[in-house]
């Protein structure tokens, strides 16, 4: 245990074993297994903490801002927490012309994501859903194309918009219930 | 009638019935191209795959035979890594995607026969972060491979062994470049290396000589190797040679992704016969044949294209966008090129200067910022052209725009620096006549003279 | 080469035995040592190829583009063999890519333009994007006089902006460490602090956040850029994004004057420029000795000079009386001092010298003792100071001249401390004469010094026990003198008078020359600092055969000499 997990007690075990199965797969190098690390911290605590970035520097032998520098670098790598739910639609020319702006607008009507944290980047007030642009998602033939999450949607229209908001707001009744 | 496509890679990608796991794959004949790969020495394969006059599929173009013979396997004493190069993210290609998702094991076996080739007993796949199910498949494909004996130590018997393991980008585009990969797998940022000294054949991921391939380039391999090099060179045309993916999108009816041989199809045929003609019966007015860093080119213009004839010289044909046959020298002959293979559609109800703006942005944003012309440049660009299509335009920005794009290309570490300055070339000077119209002719913002000039 | 710092690379020193190899430069063919980059090629030969983030003593980065030049490779014949020209020279084949010289090494027969039309364009377009995001900062910025930035668009840039698009904004006034601010708007991202920082600062704690064109150079947040040679990175950043707090706004580069010295906080002696205006020095730059320091200097004695305006020295000699200071005219002062040592016999006399005084002071002090003793050794011991080494510049011995003191025989390495003590309690000792030392630093207290009949103090600033004093000379930093020094591997080095002593404080050289006249050695008269060393080298056989003028601005090493007479 380094200095950093002592003040982590969530850290489960499973979380360490996967993290050491992680960076077995580098063996030249550790350092290599820096951002594999950064992306298995954002699974489970939905964002990089500085603590995060302290303990990925210390598993790995590295000064912290090695990992600073590149927790910077990848823009799908978040240093806040962002929505529960992410909506990330593509921006870039054949999305574009089919509409993915227009497809934006209405994501951002329908969920309420009017607080701007970022470039192209929206907040709900309560936390629950975000916005942003993201660049091509290498699903050109089926533009628009969106991510919620880690799940891709192709052919996006207002109509698949509404039905998957409809759908998470059951889950989350659900889940309340 | 549309004309059949030669499904090579894609052969079951949309197959009924077919599925990702090991079992199907070894049903349709999988794995067995690698026993006799196994068999082979080494050199051999290289040598097929020379034969084969293959060229890599990523976007450049360059002979894989050529690149895997960089490495000199007598004097080299460091360890060789294979990398497969799965960040697909230029703007308007997704063909790597069809086989990581559908057809994997073809990626895995091809992967091994030219790890195997190349004398590598490690291997990455570095898979753009977006493509989370991809990495997921892909690492079920593995350990399906690995618990057959086709991945991991003495396989098949061979005494040969390789271990592929999957490393997940996380939203950069500049990580699709060679050495951008290589500084992204060594744990820093993904800024590509200044060459020389840092050709990855001498000096690549940790500082040992390294391969990186395209996903569609190493399932290749594995059919030469099938075939035989010169059955394989008989596909397509000369130097252009095999299948490739062409995948289109923008304003076609049927937008999507389609295999054929180089050269067997022209533009015409793919986008009117193939694609269903433009959408809403428009006219076609450009089209990018090969992903965004490809020059655009304009529907209505004649291209001089240099034709071999029968007695062996050479004749300059005009032919119109339509005629041009699919591959890899004609499509350059016209002054752009055939990249990825990522073509984008557009039609006349589109504006040239929004669409340029559109990928303007995406280089501002991909840009590492590592050197100063691209960094700079590239958001320059594109604050002009958002200047620009918001009322701002001045007569003098045509002119500006193209002298910073020509500051860029053929400055920088690597080729971004084109990639990002070719679009706002070509666009202004193919579209010269819709950047005017949107400059209005006094200038509301002055270029100053100071009050001394350097002299000369 | 045997700088005293090991430097990872040295791009400008190829080695010796690296054959010469034929390159046509701007036309003209000439032989270069093969695999020197091309930066370094031009500068042989009075060309200068502008570049940011090159540096010879850090790894290549290329990334700042300044220095593309059009190259050209010999042609080749279908066997490939070069094609030859009627004078036996290779055909050039020029290539459209411009390449960068930092990263280019010479090869046979290739060729470089550094001015062309090309080299030109390429020259203007870098510049003019380093200027688009950069901010009018000049009016406020303490780079301006120095600055690449102005120099280069001087000199190879455009000369108008066409930028009307609004800047990037990055932090402005960013607490980089202890002694450096740090500016982003104005950083070019060169590079070059990182690669220090990491190679040879060995202090990881810098780097670049975010991407593109919002790239930014930042401090670890919690932690800090405090390492001993932080200072370093603020010589080497181009631009003025990192500057020096403790001379941040104090004064304009240009003018400052320039004296060549030699820093004395330790044994090393790096070489520094002391830059000083109308005699207030305002800061210390190190200066390129690859014998020495290399290109670099420690923060200690970067900023180890606030000493010299201290308002606690003493600027005019004074005889104590009645618990008071009476200033004295230099005449007086010294008559009583020479009468007072004269009146002594030679065993009762003793001199705490400094190991921080020039050589030239030294034997100065030397031919004293020897007047006085008539024969008999007089007593003589210096301070030691010890410190621990790091490994990089900063030497375990922190006084600048020990082996100057061993060469010319004063002291004994500070052995004899505690017997100078014991002597003075037992008034074995009586007249006790200080130069540049307190004696209450090694416990020789006020206790002990009320037993001495004769107490001369010379220096700087005074300790705690000076009202014991009966004499106070006022003597000279090493800003306000002349001299050499002899550094820890045995180097003599020079240290050039930079400004005026303050007040009526005089030189020490001069304060011990007049002494000495006054005690009778009359042939003595020292007229500059060049007769004082050339006396030294007549009779001191370490110097021998050496003058003030034979002794360069890079020193001379006199390890084998020293060696011999087991001092190194």
């Amino acid at each position: 245990m380094n200095a950093t997990e002592k003040d982590l007690p969530q850290l489960e075990e499973s979380f360490i074993e996967e993290a050491e199965r992680i960076i077995s797969q580098y063996p030249v190098s550790k350092r290599s297994a820096s951002l594999p690390l950064l992306h298995l911290w954002q699974r489970h605590f939905g964002f990089v903490s500085p603590q995060g970035v302290q303990w990925i520097a210390e598993k790995l032998d590295l000064e912290p801002i090695a990992v600073e520098e590149i927790a910077t670098f990848y823009p799908m790598i978040r240093q806040r927490p962002l929505g529960h739910y992410q909506f990330k639609v593509c921006r870039t020319l054949s999305c574009a012309l089919a509409g993915s702006y227009e497809i934006f607008e209405y994501i951002k009507k329908s969920c309420k994501t009017v607080n701007e944290v970022g470039h192209h980047v929206y907040v709900s007030e309560d936390g629950k859903f975000s916005v942003e642009f993201v660049e091509c998602l290498a699903a050109c033939g089926n533009a628009p194309v969106m991510m919620l999450n880690e799940e891709e949607w192709m052919d996006v229209t207002q109509t698949k918009i509404d039905a998957i908001l409809n759908h998470l707001i059951r889950e989350k009744r659900k889940e309340e219930f | 009638m549309a004309k059949a496509e030669y499904r090579l890679i894609l052969k079951h990608a949309d197959e009924p019935g077919y599925t990702v796991d090991i079992d199907c794959y070894l049903s349709h004949g999988g794995y067995q191209v690698l026993k006799k790969a196994l068999a082979m020495p080494p050199d051999q394969i290289i040598q097929e795959v020379k034969i084969s006059g293959l060229r890599g599929r990523g976007g450049a173009g360059f002979p894989t035979g050529v690149k895997w013979g960089f490495i000199n396997h007598e004097k080299n004493t460091k360890p060789v890594y294979l990398l497969c190069n799965a960040d697909e993210s230029e703007p308007g290609t997704f063909k790597d995607r069809q086989i990581i998702y559908k057809d994997p094991h073809q990626l895995i076996e091809g992967m091994v026969i030219s790890a195997y080739a190349n004398r590598a007993h490690l291997a990455y796949i570095y898979i753009r972060g977006e493509f989370a199910k991809g990495a997921e498949i892909l690492e079920k494909a593995l350990a399906e491979a690995r618990e057959r004996n086709f991945l991991g130590k003495n396989i098949l018997g061979s005494g040969y062994e390789l271990e592929i393991y999957v490393f997940r980008g996380a939203g950069a585009y500049i990580c699709g470049e060679e050495t951008g990969l290589i500084e992204s797998l060594e744990g820093k940022r993904a800024y590509p290396r200044i060459k020389p000294p840092y050709f990855p054949a001498v000096l690549g991921l940790y500082m040992c000589p390294t391969i990186v391939n395209n996903v569609e380039t190493l399932c290749h391999v594995k059919h030469i190797v099938e075939m035989g090099g010169a059955e394989y060179a008989r596909i397509g045309t000369p130097n252009n040679t095999g299948t490739r993916i062409w995948c289109v999108s923008g304003d076609v009816n049927k937008p999507g992704y389609y295999e054929y041989p180089c050269g067997a199809i022209t533009f015409g045929e793919l986008l009117y016969e193939v694609c269903g003609g433009i959408r809403n019966g428009n006219k076609l007015k450009a089209v990018i044949p090969g992903g965004s860093s490809a020059k655009v080119l304009r529907a209505d213009k004649k291209y001089k294209i240099p034709k071999k004839k029968e007695d062996g010289s050479t004749e300059i044909v005009e032919m119109g966008l339509e005629d041009i046959p699919l591959d890899f020298d004609t499509v350059a002959a016209t002054g752009s090129m055939s990249g990825s293979g990522g073509i984008i559609v557009m039609d006349h109800t589109r504006d040239m200067v929004e669409c340029l703006r559109n990928i303007a942005e995406f280089y501002a944003h991909e840009s590492c910022g590592q050197c100063t012309p691209c960094r700079e440049g590239s958001l320059w660009m594109k604050k002009m052209l958002d200047r620009i299509c918001t009322g701002g335009g001045r007569p003098e920005d045509s002119k500006l725009l193209l002298e910073v794009a020509n500051h860029i290309a053929g400055r920088t570490i690597c080729a971004f620096g084109e990639a990002c300055s070719w679009p706002v070339q070509s666009f202004v000077e193919m579209f010269g006549e819709e950047f005017e119209a949107k400059q209005r002719k006094e200038s509301s913002l002055e270029i100053l003279e100071p009050l001394t000039n350097r002299t000369a | 080469m045997s700088a005293l710092i090991k430097n990872p690379f040295n791009h400008d020193l190829p080695p010796l035995e690296a054959p010469l190899v034929n390159v046509q430069l701007d036309g003209q063919w000439v032989k270069v040592p093969k695999g020197l980059n091309i930066i370094e090629v031009a500068k042989r030969f009075g060309k200068f190829i502008p570049h940011y983030c090159y540096h010879p003593k850090l790894s290549i980065a290329g990334n700042c583009r300044m220095c593309l030049f059009e190259m050209g490779m010999p042609k080749l014949d279908a066997n490939r063999k070069p094609v030859v020209d009627a004078e036996e020279r290779p055909v050039i084949n020029w290539l459209p890519r411009p390449q960068i010289a930092c990263a280019t090494q010479a090869t046979e027969g290739m060729a470089i333009r550094t001015n062309s039309k090309l080299v030109k364009d390429c020259q203007e377009g870098v510049m003019e994007f380093l200027l688009i995001n950069h901010p009018l900062d000049c009016p406020i910025c303490d780079q301006a006089g120095e600055c690449r930035l102005q120099e280069y668009a001087y000199d190879f840039g455009k000369g108008r902006s066409r930028f009307v698009e609004e800047k990037v904004k990055k932090p402005k006034r960013v607490d980089f460490g202890p002694r450096i601010i740090l500016d982003d708007e104005r950083c070019i991202l060169c590079s070059r602090c990182i690669r220090f920082a990491r190679e040879i600062a060995k202090q990881d704690v810098i780097g670049f956040v975010n991407r593109g064109s919002y790239s930014t150079l930042t401090v670890y947040p919690g932690r800090v850029f405090d390492g001993n040679y932080s200072l370093n990175t603020v010589d080497i950043c181009p631009v003025g994004a990192l500057t020096s707090k403790d001379f941040r706004f104090k004064m304009r580069v240009w003018f400052l004057r320039e004296a060549k010295s030699i820093c004395t906080e330790c044994a090393t002696g790096c070489n520094i420029i002391i830059g000083s205006r109308e005699n207030i020095v305002y800061r210390l730059t190190p200066r390129v000795n690859e014998e020495v320091n290399s290109h670099w200097m420690c923060d200690q004695g970067r900023l180890g000079f606030h000493y010299i305006h201290s308002k606690k020295r003493v600027t005019e000699p004074a005889s104590h009386l009645n618990g008071s200071l009476f200033p004295l005219e230099w005449s007086e002062a010294l008559r009583t001092v020479a009468q007072k040592l004269m009146e002594f016999p030679p065993s009762e006399i003793a001199f705490l010298v400094s190991a921080r005084l020039t050589c030239e002071e030294l034997y100065l002090v030397k031919k004293l003792m020897e007047t006085l003793g008539k024969g008999t050794e007089i007593f003589s011991e210096i301070i030691p100071r010890k410190g621990v080494a790091d490994g990089l510049l900063r030497s375990a011995d922190l006084n600048p001249n020990t082996k100057g003191a061993i060469g010319i025989g004063i002291g004994k390495e500070g052995r004899r401390i505690e017997e100078l003590k014991n002597k003075i309690r037992a008034k074995e000792i009586n007249c006790l004469f200080a130069i540049h030392e307190n004696p209450e630093e090694v416990g020789i207290q006020e206790d002990i010094l009320s037993s001495l009949s004769f107490y001369v103090w010379q220096g700087l600033i005074p300790g705690p026990a000076v009202h014991k004093a009966n004499i106070l000379l006022a003597g000279a930093s090493f800003a306000e003198k002349s001299g050499t020094m002899i550094n820890i591997a045995g180097r003599l080095q020079k240290l050039h008078k930079a400004i005026l002593c303050p007040g009526r404080a005089r030189e020490d050289w001069r304060i011990l020359r007049d002494l000495l006249l006054l005690v009778g050695v009359k042939e003595r008269v020292f007229e500059k600092i060049n007769d004082v060393f050339d006396a030294m080298s007549k009779e001191i056989d370490l110097f021998e055969s050496l003058s003030w003028n034979t002794v360069g601005d890079l020193g001379i090493d006199l390890s084998q000499k020293l060696k011999n007479r087991s001092i190194l």
